[in-house]
């Protein structure tokens, strides 16, 4: 029986009759479009998959899209400013950290949950936040200084602010 | 993977859910955070029919001191508890065991109550609520009842709440003064699922061991209480000696669990190992 579900998606209301099995990744890619976030392993290990659901990073392939009726989701589109990178997009470029890329979007939402929850991390904790999150190309150095890139850039605007 | 086809019903209380659940009988499976669940579904080792989603629930989420006691509600995530200072100041190793499950993302959204219910014989959470005394609370339709975490645990998944049952709350009463604790796991690299975890809680009293209590997980089909520890070391000084030798009785006459990552033999060993290291981390 299709349930109906009205979630925020990087600031824009939807509504939709979705089936109930549906996975929350499967109605952000197929119904939204937004095929960003990625599909990884489908079991719960790689982060490819993370969105930040009320401000929380999660696995959207381990969460019904029912599960997300009444929240706020941010994906990887929804982080850039009107053409404006995110900090954490900025550093990601200038510090090489990724090659295919794969990886990338989950490695930013988890970096972004990071972030908020401990604006100057250290090397160790950002290393430690991104447990969840595997990377086949990189060897991880380059997306810790990536991380340290966003975190410098954000302390940095918020004293010009 | 998808799932099988369900109904899904969101509780808006305990009371609206215990309801759901007496409504669809057997067919029907309480959702709390999905992280054992739904990858249980995903393999299609799980179909339930009907889902009611408790995991929105506030009136299960919260962490509070209930006159000596700590109770955390049955819905507070891995990550309120980590984040938690009463936890903490309870007993160190309820964050310490918090910050050590799954990655981030598992601790956003998996629940304590979720842990206990689904009764992985290599979660974390059974062996610290053993080891704290925790008392489980559950409703019924037919009203509530409580079970000391010792006896909770039955078997290989398997626990003592009825179908119809839901855990409310988990209450653990406050340690004795001069009780230190710790949790020290060792954990399979790629699930973080503890191949061997040991729970630790001791009163000291002048150097000496007054009051200890021990449970292990991973080891066998359930978490467990390491009672031949601790008749090995209440009353004894609290040597780094004492401990040593106390710890060799870990998972002594215990049917240990073998796999292609840990054979039965190096489970058993890691019993000892990290039972002494749990021992010594909570005598400090
Ligand atoms: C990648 C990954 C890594 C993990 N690593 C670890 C780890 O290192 N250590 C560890 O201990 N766990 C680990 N877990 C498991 C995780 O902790 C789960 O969140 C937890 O076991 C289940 O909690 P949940 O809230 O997600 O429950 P759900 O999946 O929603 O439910 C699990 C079961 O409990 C029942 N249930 C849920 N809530 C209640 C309730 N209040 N009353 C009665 N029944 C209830 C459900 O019906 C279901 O049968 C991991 C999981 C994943 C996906
Ligand atoms: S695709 Fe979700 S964790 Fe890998
Ligand atoms: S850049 Fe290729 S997987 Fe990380």
């Amino acid at each position: 029986m299709a349930k109906k579900i009205q979630v925020t998606v990087n600031g824009k209301a939807y509504s939709h009759d979705v089936d109930p099995r549906t996975l929350l990744v499967q109605y952000l890619r197929d119904v939204l479009g937004l095929t960003g976030t990625h599909v990884g392993c489908d079991t719960s290990n790689c982060g490819a998959c993370t969105i930040l659901v009320d401000g929380q990073a999660v696995k959207s392939c381990t969460l019904l899209a029912v599960q997300a009726d009444g929240s706020e989701v941010k994906t990887i589109e929804g982080m850039a400013d009107n053409g404006t990178l995110h900090p954490l997009q900025e550093g990601f470029r200038e510090e090489h950290g990724l090659q295919c890329g794969f990886c990338t979007p989950g490695m930013i939402m988890a970096s972004a949950d990071l972030l908020e929850r401990n604006p100057n991390p250290t090397e160790h904790e950002i290393r430690e936040a991104l447990e969840g999150n595997f990377c086949r190309c990189t060897g991880y150095h380059n997306i810790v200084k990536s991380v340290q890139y966003a975190a410098k850039k954000i302390s940095k605007q918020e004293k010009v602010a | 993977m998808i799932p099988n086809s369900f109904d899904y019903h969101r509780a808006t209380s305990v009371d609206e859910a215990i309801r759901l659940m007496a409504q669809h009988g057997m067919d029907a499976k309480l959702l709390a955070g999905g992280h054992s669940l739904l990858p249980a579904m995903k393999l299609r080792l799980n179909q339930p029919g009907v889902l009611v989603d408790i995991g929105r629930l506030a009136e299960l989420r919260y962490i509070k001191k209930e006159g000596d006691s700590l109770v955390i509600g049955a819905g507070a995530t891995h990550d309120d508890i980590a984040n938690s200072e009463v936890a903490r100041n309870t007993l160190s190793m309820l964050s310490e065991a918090a910050n050590l499950i799954g990655d981030v993302q598992v601790r956003n959204k998996g629940t304590l109550g979720g842990s206990l219910a689904h009764a992985d014989p290599a979660a974390d959470w059974p062996a610290v609520m053993i080891a704290a005394h925790a008392h489980i609370e559950l409703r019924g339709p037919n009203g509530s009842r409580t079970v000391a975490a010792d006896d909770f645990f039955t078997g290989f998944y398997m626990t003592a709440l009825a179908e119809d049952e839901i855990i409310t709350a988990i209450r653990i009463p406050a340690p004795p003064k001069g009780t230190h604790s710790s949790y020290q796991k060792f954990m399979q690299p790629a699930s973080r699922f503890a191949i061997v975890g040991c729970a630790a809680s001791v009163t000291k009293d002048g150097g000496v061991c007054q009051k200890v209590s021990v449970a292990l997980t991973g080891l066998s089909d359930t978490a467990f209480r390491a009672s031949n520890v601790e008749a090995a070391l209440t009353g004894k000084k609290l040597t780094k000696e004492n401990i040593a030798a106390a710890a060799q009785a870990a998972g002594e006459g215990v049917m240990a669990m073998g796999d292609h990552f840990a054979s039965e033999e190096y489970r058993l060993h890691l019993a000892k190992v990290f039972a002494k290291r749990a021992l010594m981390a909570a005598a400090e």
